[in-house]
């Protein structure tokens, strides 16, 4: 009885605390998939045409369908600023991780780091709201822009912003644990620092480079407020990187309120949850593959 | 050396230095960047700040700052317990098994949902599904479900970075394995645990997406009211509480209502940032002393 008390009580009690970890999961992904796939199941659409149709006008009251489902307009939008964003923050948080990592650890360690904190402790509706009254209105009076300056080019920025501590804290942590014997080696062979980081340290650290940039691009696609603040949500694909869109986040937390629950409109919100969560499971799982790759390379096979 | 290999070995150098220089300015600039964007923030929530701001009253923001605290002690009340105990057996119990496997990826999945995908399961599950109206509770469920796994990581990492004897001294001595665990593991993991659930906490504050449809975009509180199942009740958490983050949210639309919600919103940001600033420093200067003390430095 004492040894149960003792040992077996308390092994049981975390264990259950792991198992609540797997059956959260588990039903977190059952009821995205049974709410998400009402959609195509019981409103009769198909996948092409909530992926590529970009006729969107579901019929708004419980039970009613027959509108078009089409969310070519948001899923163009949410891919168009994360590219943009990626575009802007993968060449700079790269740099800043060799930086950090090969320029000048000190400087990178005592201040860097500290800063990179403090960007990622930044709430987002904070980004949101500085990119709203700061960012949109300089794009409006530098670029001309249509719309007052909500534009995917602000989206792109805010996220960029958004995303490069995550990137470059991956990215360093990779850089920083390729072996000392490669640089050693390079410098031996009178390479100078930045061809010994271009030909030896970045492609060894790639893997975790990529990693980083994937997490980075998971980061983009779910950012929700932010983005929906500065996008400009309108129902059309943009002209120019100046011109307004919409994107799914931003779909879903302005509409899925004012919908009626269980109408065409919600449960095609729900259909683009669920195309969230399913592009959050493939960053995890192109993840592993990299990390699988590099792991069969090392080894030699 | 010929002449070409010299002129190799310039042009080395030259685009050496020049690198060196473009990668100087790259951080040079992220650093301005920061320094500017919280400047910012700041300097113009001070300029726009005034008593009546501050006040709990349909003006002022204090309802919305006393249940964004509210709502994080909420979840974290509810996430450490979990996420502690999950850490623990992550480091300690772990077999290699496909339980752990499936632990392993049910917390990879759960640390990358983003928070709106969370927010609507929230919104599902305890509105839908059980009827409730907009709640605190439902809300600090929905950013306990964000905060789990990065404390369960914490934890198991604590526990992990112990040196073995601690262990092997208190089993030896004869403790149980969940003995040596309670009465000297956790002990010693404390400190790291701590800073990783305050970091956690800093997250809370900032959340805005996963609360948009589970606690609610409205706050009304009545302070003279301590009846704890009134809706007005402050300390009820089964009423709406619109926190600092989401009233942002909700303020930016009204710019063309009330001329003065684009200053609250600079006050709350203001706010905001120093709060979670507040944690990330002090989480920073605990973990500082956690290592001067392993290190032995004084």
């Amino acid at each position: 009885m004492n040894r149960f008390k003792n040992e077996y009580a308390g092994r049981i009690l975390v264990t259950i605390c792991g198992g609540f970890l797997i059956v959260l999961t588990l039903i977190i992904a059952i009821f995205l998939i049974v709410r998400g796939s009402v959609t195509f199941t019981q409103f009769h659409h198909s996948v092409a045409e909530f992926l590529f149709s970009s006729d969107w006008s579901p019929e708004d009251s419980a039970g009613a369908y027959g509108g078009g489902v089409g969310s070519a307009i948001y899923i163009v939008g949410s891919l168009l600023t994360c590219g943009l964003a990626l575009l802007i923050a993968a060449p700079f948080s790269i740099a800043a991780a060799v930086f950090i990592t090969e320029i000048s650890p000190e400087l990178g360690t005592k201040l860097f780091q500290p800063a990179v904190e403090i960007f990622v402790g930044i709430p987002s509706v904070v980004y949101g709201w500085v990119g709203m009254t700061v960012l949109v209105p300089w794009i409006r009076d530098a670029f001309n822009a249509p719309m007052g300056g909500y534009s995917v080019l602000a989206a792109g920025i805010v996220l960029a912003v958004m995303i490069f501590p995550t990137i470059t804290t991956v990215a360093a942590d990779s850089i920083r644990s390729v072996s000392d014997n490669y640089r050693k080696a390079a410098y031996g062979l009178g390479s100078t620092r930045w061809q010994m980081i271009w030909h030896i340290s970045l492609p060894a650290a790639m893997p975790g480079i990529l990693t980083g940039i994937i997490l980075g691009l998971a980061r983009a696609f779910g950012e929700a407020l932010a983005v929906a603040m500065v996008i400009g949500k309108t129902r059309a694909f943009p002209d120019s990187i100046l011109s307004p869109t919409n994107n799914l986040t931003s779909a879903i937390a302005s509409d899925m309120g004012n919908s009626a629950n269980g109408g065409e409109m919600n449960m095609a919100l729900w259909s683009m949850a669920l195309l969230l969560f399913l592009i959050s499971i493939a960053c995890i799982l192109v993840i592993h593959l990299i990390s699988a790759r590099s792991q069969k390379k090392m080894l030699g096979k | 050396m010929n002449e070409d290999s010299m002129k190799r070995i310039r042009k080395a150098e030259r685009v050496n230095h020049f690198m060196t220089g473009l990668l100087y300015a790259v951080g040079g600039f992220f650093l301005v960047l920061l320094i500017v964007l919280a400047g910012y923030i700041i300097i113009s929530g001070l300029r726009d700040l005034k008593p009546e701001y501050l006040s709990f009253t349909r003006q002022g923001i204090g309802n919305q700052f006393f249940n964004t605290v509210y709502l994080v002690f909420w979840s974290l009340l509810i996430s450490v317990p979990i996420g502690v105990g999950a850490g623990v057996y992550m480091a300690e119990y772990a077999g290699d098994n496909k339980f752990t496997k499936a632990l392993r990826v049910s917390m990879e999945a759960l640390s990358s949902l983003p928070s709106i995908v969370v927010g609507l399961f929230g919104y599902l599950v305890f509105i839908l599904t059980f009827g409730f109206q907009w709640n605190l509770l439902a809300g600090a469920l929905a950013v306990s479900i964000l905060s789990l796994p990065s404390i369960t990581t914490t934890t198991e990492d604590a526990l992990r970075s112990l040196p073995k004897s601690y262990k092997q001294g208190s089993m030896a001595l004869g403790a149980t394995h969940w003995k040596a665990i309670t009465t000297v593991l956790l002990p010693a993991a404390l400190p790291r645990i701590i800073t990783g659930v305050i970091l956690a906490a800093g997250r809370g504050f900032g959340e805005a997406a996963a609360l948009l449809y589970t606690s609610g975009q409205s706050t009304v509180l009545n302070w003279n009211n301590w009846n704890l199942t009134s809706i007005t009740c402050p300390l009820n958490p089964m009423r709406p509480g619109e926190t600092l983050a989401l009233h942002i949210w909700v303020l930016r639309t009204e710019g063309a209502l009330h001329a003065n919600s684009t200053e609250v919103a600079n006050v709350a940001a203001m706010i905001l940032v120093l709060l979670t600033l507040g944690f990330s420093i002090s989480a920073r200067i605990l973990t500082w002393r956690i290592n001067r003390k392993s290190t032995g430095e004084k």
